[in-house]
């Protein structure tokens, strides 16, 4: 009879075994099978394949990526992406081969060039504009909120410099608003 | 603050509004080809109906249309009459039989008329990916030199042929001057 712990280990080692060998990277129900002799490989070109799928873009599609596509020029692509990563292609090898056929449509992160200057380094502009905007603001507030010292000998000066003497009509006319303004309150009180 | 700082908003808001308002003409879909202005991609493949091998330099010392089509898709129902219609006009056209089954294409061929000089039977959709291809019907116009020189997504009707046969004919007079 077999013990169940060494069934269990035995079964342990089976699965360690199977899967230090071969990895697989799924993309949109499909598996992808890495299997070759060399179990690290295995894993670094499963992991590329998931990451380009996810980085390039299905050319038919409008804004969905190889992977998440089910267009039949994404299968195809996906397809060849696989068969170039099982060819032990980089990043970069593969990459060239789309944007030499499709364009740097199929780019989701698009290369670093003039063309796309202001798309990398646009925002960062934009948000230190922004932030330039809100310092001086604050600052520009501050300075005008700032509490100044009323004294007689201010008060003097400012009406000094910034009100002119009411003239003879304006005065006439003041007068005038400051007497009516009770008889209008009685007026609202009686309706 | 200065009065005319508090229009600053007014005229971001104008900014944006004229570049949104231009992008409602703008087709998404209309995806510069990575293509023009090169060789056109190597090949070697059967022809549909003869089955002889065609590559690229059958395809040099002439000005073509090679049009990308299959009987899966729709709209190259739609464009087949008008390029039966060229071809009668006598402009040279190529087929790419993108992906289809060759029994189809070639009862296609028979009952709607083919329009072909000859079609290359583009099975496994090889030169199609390296044409860039994502759908037919795609149709290029390839110089004398065997290079793409346009690339038109979607069916050619006879409301969008005169932009073509314009790029066309003046390929044409190239040929004839050299």
């Amino acid at each position: 009879m077999y013990s169940i712990k060494s069934v269990l280990t035995s079964s342990a080692l089976l699965v360690l075994f199977v899967f230090s060998l071969s990895a697989q990277a799924i993309v949109d129900g499909h598996e992808y099978q890495f299997n070759s002799d060399d179990a690290l490989q295995n894993a670094s070109r499963a992991e590329l394949f998931r990451q380009l799928a996810e980085e390039l873009r299905c050319p038919k599609c409008q804004n969905q990526n190889l992977s998440d596509s089910n267009a039949m020029i994404a299968g195809d692509l996906r397809r060849e992406l696989y068969s170039q990563v099982q060819d032990g292609k980089n990043s970069e090898q593969i990459v060239d081969f789309m944007v030499n056929r499709y364009g740097e449509f199929v780019l989701y992160r698009p290369a670093l060039n003039n063309k796309t200057l202001a798309l990398w380094y646009g925002p960062f502009v934009l948000l230190a504009l922004a932030g330039i905007i809100f310092v001086s603001v604050i600052l520009a507030r501050k300075s005008k909120n700032k509490p100044t010292v009323v004294t007689a000998e201010t008060i003097d000066k400012s009406t000094e410099q910034t009100v002119d003497p009411l003239s003879a009509d304006e005065e006439k006319r003041l007068d005038e608003l400051l007497n009516s303004a009770p008889s209008n309150k009685t007026e609202k009180e009686d309706l | 603050m200065k009065r005319w700082t508090l229009f600053i908003p007014f005229a971001i808001f104008l900014l944006l509004g004229f570049f949104l308002w231009r992008g409602l003409y703008l087709d998404p879909k209309d995806v510069p080809s990575a293509l023009v202005d090169k060789a056109f991609p190597e090949f070697e493949l059967p022809t549909l109906v003869s089955g002889e091998k065609k590559s690229l330099s059958d395809l040099k010392g002439q000005v073509h249309l090679v049009n990308v089509w299959g009987t899966w898709c729709i709209s190259c129902k739609v464009e087949h009459p008008f390029l039966v219609e060229l071809a009668k006009s006598g402009v040279s056209i190529i087929g790419v039989n993108y992906k289809d089954d060759n029994d189809a294409a070639l009862k296609w061929l028979k009952d709607l008329g083919n329009p072909y000089l000859f079609s290359v039977d583009d099975e496994n959709g090889t030169l199609s990916m390296d044409l860039g291809v994502t759908g037919a019907p795609e149709t290029f116009i390839v110089d004398a030199m065997g290079i793409v020189r346009h690339k038109h997504q979607g069916p050619i009707t006879k409301g969008n042929w005169a932009p073509l046969a314009a790029i066309r004919d003046q390929l044409l007079n190239e040929v004839g001057t050299k």
